[in-house]
């Protein structure tokens, strides 16, 4: 062990790591995990120097604060909020040298949801089928932060200055759009239902969380009643329970479910739900699938 | 076979039966290897399907997929995992009772079925076993219970399933293994991957 970690003095309400999640498991039970807002995962370790996947922490709502036992370089992404070092206000989205036993905070959030704190060489936690994500569904990972853990750091790498206007940073809608392509079950539900749901307003329900972004508006009406048997499930699957609010499965959804799909938002459109607050209003937009082949 | 659109690059194929399922699965598994498919995302097969992610044309995929040989499944060339089992579960009287036949049958019974993994889900390393008979179904308890033990071997409809760590569950338990069930320090991580044979071995005689 080097000795440089991190110790925790403030956890604040659900502070995880996470990196680019363990895809390529789901045949096991394995849900993907991973930072819900990609791209402030990238930026935040983008501006300390590491590599775009090293392992960062991503607040909920009212942030963190944590003491560095050696000096290091952190940044903050994500939901902006105010960022201090020893109670002195520092740079939100801009490189931070700490030094040791400095203490950085990061205040509740302005507004979006999910802050990343990253600092130079990673979170250097061990590693669970090569990612250092917490899973809130099946628990793998490290246990979300409590109040007094240490958590390691790997080496950092030499930091390269980037430039401010390099970093384009989109704020979180007023309304959450999301594309959505029919499928694979929308024949589980009556004509009316794809209609309401392409024409209908939701809001972010507050019990939405990493598993699944849980709306609030019109419930989807049946065509078939039966049960269906359990199928695998996809990042951005649009499944509907028995209460007929659709669920938008995010990072840590399961990997099988018995309730009906009814469409899918494509995996590009998800980041912005990283960041929508409980109420924001959220409209599903139909989207043809595309004719033509070879897209990735 | 029905292919269903998923996404802009997901398949979900729908099969008649789980057998079909798992003998797609392992053609899938066998072109991915091969270099003749594909698909950079999760191959997931379940109760009647198989889910594919990261197609680069779908549709292609799905116009061609009538047209495969895909062989059946080939009991004897799969890998056999032995799972020891005390049949000691608080609802082995219950499934007595629903079979109607005594717990020792029951035990005899499960202890000399060819299981198969059919899928993995609901936790990490746990396997939907089938081989069970339609008329050996069961139900789910009314009630789950909150914490049911690592290693407990339930049944649910023509399932059976080893809890691979301690969680709320509504399956009927009817015994326990001190096998290791999930261990990601091990490679695979969970013991009973999807395809593989199970058969569970009484620790004393039935």
């Amino acid at each position: 062990m080097s000795g440089r970690s991190i110790r925790v003095v403030r956890a604040g309400a659900l502070t995880t790591v996470q990196d680019t999640g363990r895809p390529g498991y789901a045949h096991l039970g394995v849900p993907r995990s991973g930072a819900l807002d990609p791209g402030a995962h990238a930026l935040a370790n983008r501006l300390v120097g590491n590599e775009p996947g090293a392992a960062v922490l991503e607040t909920t709502l009212n942030g963190c604060a944590v003491r560095a036992d050696t000096p290091t370089t952190a940044a903050v992404t994500g939901a902006p909020c105010r960022v201090t070092l020893n109670g002195r206000p520092v740079a939100w989205s801009g490189p931070v040298a700490v030094p040791a036993g400095g203490v950085l905070s990061l205040g509740p959030a302005e507004y979006g949801v999910r802050s990343y704190l990253a600092f130079a060489g990673g979170l250097a936690v061990d590693p669970v089928l090569g990612s250092r994500s917490t899973d809130l569904l099946s628990g793998l990972g490290p246990e979300p932060l409590t109040d007094g853990a240490t958590l390691p750091l790997g080496p950092a790498r030499p930091v390269r200055p980037v430039s401010a206007p390099t970093l384009p940073w989109q704020a979180p809608p007023a309304e959450l759009v999301l594309p959505l392509l029919p499928g694979p079950r929308e024949d589980w539900f009556t004509d009316g239902a794809l209609r309401t749901l392409a024409t209908g307003t939701y809001r972010v329900s507050a019990a939405s969380n990493r598993i699944g972004l849980r709306t609030e508006g019109p419930a989807l009406e049946r065509a078939r009643e039966e049960e269906l048997p359990s199928e695998g499930m996809t990042l951005g699957s649009v499944q509907v329970p028995p209460d007929g609010c659709p669920v938008v499965f995010l990072a840590d959804h399961p990997t099988t479910g018995g309730y009906p799909v009814i469409g899918v938002v494509p995996q590009e459109a998800l980041d912005p739900t990283a960041q929508a607050v409980p109420g924001t209003p959220l409209r599903f937009v139909l989207r043809r699938r595309r004719a033509a082949p070879g897209r990735n | 076979m029905r292919p269903l659109p998923v996404g802009d690059h997901g398949l979900l194929i729908e099969l008649d039966d789980g057998e079909d399922v798992g003998a797609l699965h392992a053609e899938l598994l066998r072109r991915r290897a091969a270099g003749a498919l594909t698909a950079t995302g999760e191959i997931v097969p379940a109760a009647r399907t198989v889910l594919v992610t990261g197609i680069p044309d779908p549709a292609a995929l799905a116009a061609e997929l009538p047209r495969w040989q895909v062989p059946p499944l080939a009991p004897t060339a799969r890998q056999v995992v032995e799972v020891p089992v005390r049949y000691d579960g608080p609802d082995l009287a219950e499934v007595a009772e629903l079979w109607g036949v005594t717990e020792r049958e029951v035990a005899r019974i499960h202890s000399g079925t060819d299981f198969r993994v059919a899928f993995c889900g609901f936790a990490p390393g746990f396997g939907y076993l089938t081989g069970l008979a339609e008329h050996r179904r069961v139900p789910r308890r009314a009630t789950p219970r909150t914490r049911v033990p690592v290693g407990s071997v339930g049944l649910a409809g023509t399932y059976t399933g080893v809890y691979p760590r301690p969680s709320p569950g509504g399956w009927l338990l009817i015994g326990t293994t001190d096998v290791v069930l999930w261990s990601p320090e091990r490679e695979p991580a969970a013991l009973l991957t999807p395809g593989a044979g199970v058969r569970f071995v009484p620790e004393t005689a039935v």
